[in-house]
């Protein structure tokens, strides 16, 4: 049994402290932090409008938050340049909602693009590592199609294929469940324990699927209007008595119905500044 | 109070997000040129976006030069006559096709052929986190995908140019000779006699110039298509973006060929 917290097994490999992060007036974040140890299946959950997107983008470098720290793999993001972040992302992997396979390449073309960019390695030992990261997400049927040719499941396990096809330390997945059927979605999450506990690889998945987040998590983070809710394993989410996860974990519509008058107010609102 | 202010109010929004953009669009420039100094080049990449920018483009341009020669001669043969200098058709056709109609039409079709092509294919891979993935797995985007097709539009479009100007110097050729039967020694003499060095220069010179705003442009718009004001995801986004990229694109070629022109005359 993989271990359950992050005291069991202490190094960190990813840490965010006090992240905040706007949209022009709009707080999407507010003092989210984070620590995720090796080897562990780290869930973040939330609605859509969560700010789960915005803080992944912030744990990866992608966008850089208005105030707190990432730590990622030991280098503080906000300390770094270009090219150390980019040596830093050799060893962690992304993969996008939607697979985000660049549509004028094949998908083995893609599958082999972070070998031939930072490997010196030949064509015939890129091809071989990458058939077998296919083969691993059963799309060895599918090399030679390009991505307009997939369907959704398949896209996001070939998006997977190419995130890991370097065996990062560390893997961010963003949404595997969204938009596919049970039994899909089900293979997927199957995919992702199996690449940690073969792999021994750290993941970070972003996802709204609360079965899926209760099946593969070790810890689940809930997050709520950029704030955190809850942040334990499974059980403890589980049994918590905050009225949010609650609502969450029985999928009861959020009661957010203001006052009479605020209603009236919003209702009776005009656009002049 | 708040009416009288409100179109100043709209005039500074207005302006400011247009200098936003412009100081986005000037430092996409600075980074993208910036690769000239990153090893590897992509060869590879750049061979490919030739072939779409270039190869693919060339029998519509063509066509165009074949037309635009065979059009300006015969308006020329129109004007001339009445002097009684149709001797001068050649000279005429040559120096319009080669200083000014060449380097412009070119630009203007290529804008519409792969310009706009590569800015809707640049802003898809925005909308579909393409980009971000690239970061992502720490491929820089500036050297992988903008390069290589600013290096692509900086070879073909003066290519491209050369090949409307011969085939409209033949065009106008078959309108003046064949159809008005101006002597054919008058019509390469004069051309050879007037066209000179310098106006072959400009002609390049202008054609390179095109091809850098074309490249910085439909890139520039596709790239940066998730930072723009009022900018919309999705198609509606990419559609806005590549119609902006076109009607900017064309203008400042327009704008360009005005001043290389005041200069170099």
């Amino acid at each position: 049994m993989p271990s359950k917290s992050a005291q069991e097994d202490d190094t960190v490999v990813l840490n965010a402290e006090g992240l905040s992060s706007a949209y022009g007036d709009r707080g999407v974040l507010h003092d989210v932090s984070l620590s995720v140890a090796k080897g562990e299946i780290f869930v973040i959950m939330g609605a859509s409008g969560s700010g789960k997107t915005t803080l992944l983008r912030h744990l990866i470098g992608l966008s850089m938050p208005s105030s707190g720290e990432v730590t990622l793999l030991g280098k503080r993001l906000s300390t770094i340049n270009k090219d150390e972040l980019y040596e830093l992302r050799k060893h962690i992997g992304v993969a996008f909602q939607g697979g985000a396979l660049i549509n004028s390449m094949s998908v083995i073309e893609n599958v082999e693009l972070p070998l031939r960019q930072h490997t010196a390695l030949d064509n015939s030992t890129i091809r071989i590592m990458s058939r077998m990261k296919l083969d691993m997400m059963s799309l060895d049927d599918a090399e030679n199609l390009m991505p307009a040719q997939l369907s959704g499941g398949m896209l996001k396990r070939a998006g997977l294929a190419r995130a890991v096809v370097m065996d990062p330390h560390l893997l961010f997945f963003d949404e595997p469940s969204a938009g596919l059927d049970p039994v899909t979605s089900a293979e997927l999450d199957e995919l992702i324990i199996g690449l940690r506990n073969a792999l021994r690889m750290t993941v970070v998945v972003v996802t709204h699927e609360l079965e899926s987040a209760l099946k593969i998590a070790d810890r689940i983070m809930v997050l709520d209007e950029g704030r955190i809710v809850a942040l334990g394993t499974v059980d403890e989410i589980t049994q918590s008595a905050d009225p949010r996860v609650q609502s969450m974990l029985h999928r009861q519509v959020r009661a957010r119905r203001p006052g009479d008058e605020a209603y009236l107010d919003h209702l009776t609102e005009t656009d002049e500044p | 109070m708040m009416d009288v202010l409100s179109p100043l109010i709209s005039l500074g929004r207005t302006s400011i997000s247009a200098l936003q953009e412009l100081g986005r669009m000037g430092i996409f420039f600075a980074v993208a040129v910036r690769q000239i100094f990153v090893r590897p080049w992509e060869f590879g990449l750049i061979l490919q976006q030739l072939r779409f920018v270039g190869a693919r483009s060339v029998i519509v341009i063509a066509v165009a030069g074949a037309f635009v020669g065979m059009v300006v001669a015969l308006q020329f043969y129109d004007v001339l006559v009445r002097f009684g200098s149709v001797s001068l058709l050649g000279s005429a056709v040559g120096w319009s096709l080669v200083r000014e109609l060449g380097p412009v039409i070119t630009a203007l079709i290529v804008i519409g052929r792969a310009g706009s092509a590569t800015c809707a294919e640049i802003g898809i891979m925005r909308t579909d986190n393409q980009i971000d993935a690239l970061e992502c797995m720490a491929v820089d985007p500036y050297r992988y995908l903008i390069f290589p097709r600013l290096v692509a539009f900086l070879i073909a479009v003066p290519l491209l140019t050369a090949v409307f100007n011969v085939v409209g110097i033949f065009g106008g050729w078959f309108v003046s000779v064949a159809v008005f039967r101006v002597s054919q020694g008058a019509y390469f003499q004069s051309m050879a006699d007037t066209v000179l060095l310098n106006d072959l220069v400009m002609g390049i010179v202008k054609s390179v110039v095109f091809s850098v705003l074309i490249a910085w442009i439909c890139t520039g718009k596709g790239f940066l298509m998730h930072l723009n004001q009022g900018m919309v995801f999705g198609a509606e986004g990419v559609s806005r973006a590549t119609t902006d990229a076109v009607v900017a694109a064309s203008i400042s070629v327009l704008f360009a060929d005005y001043i290389v022109s005041a200069i170099m005359l």
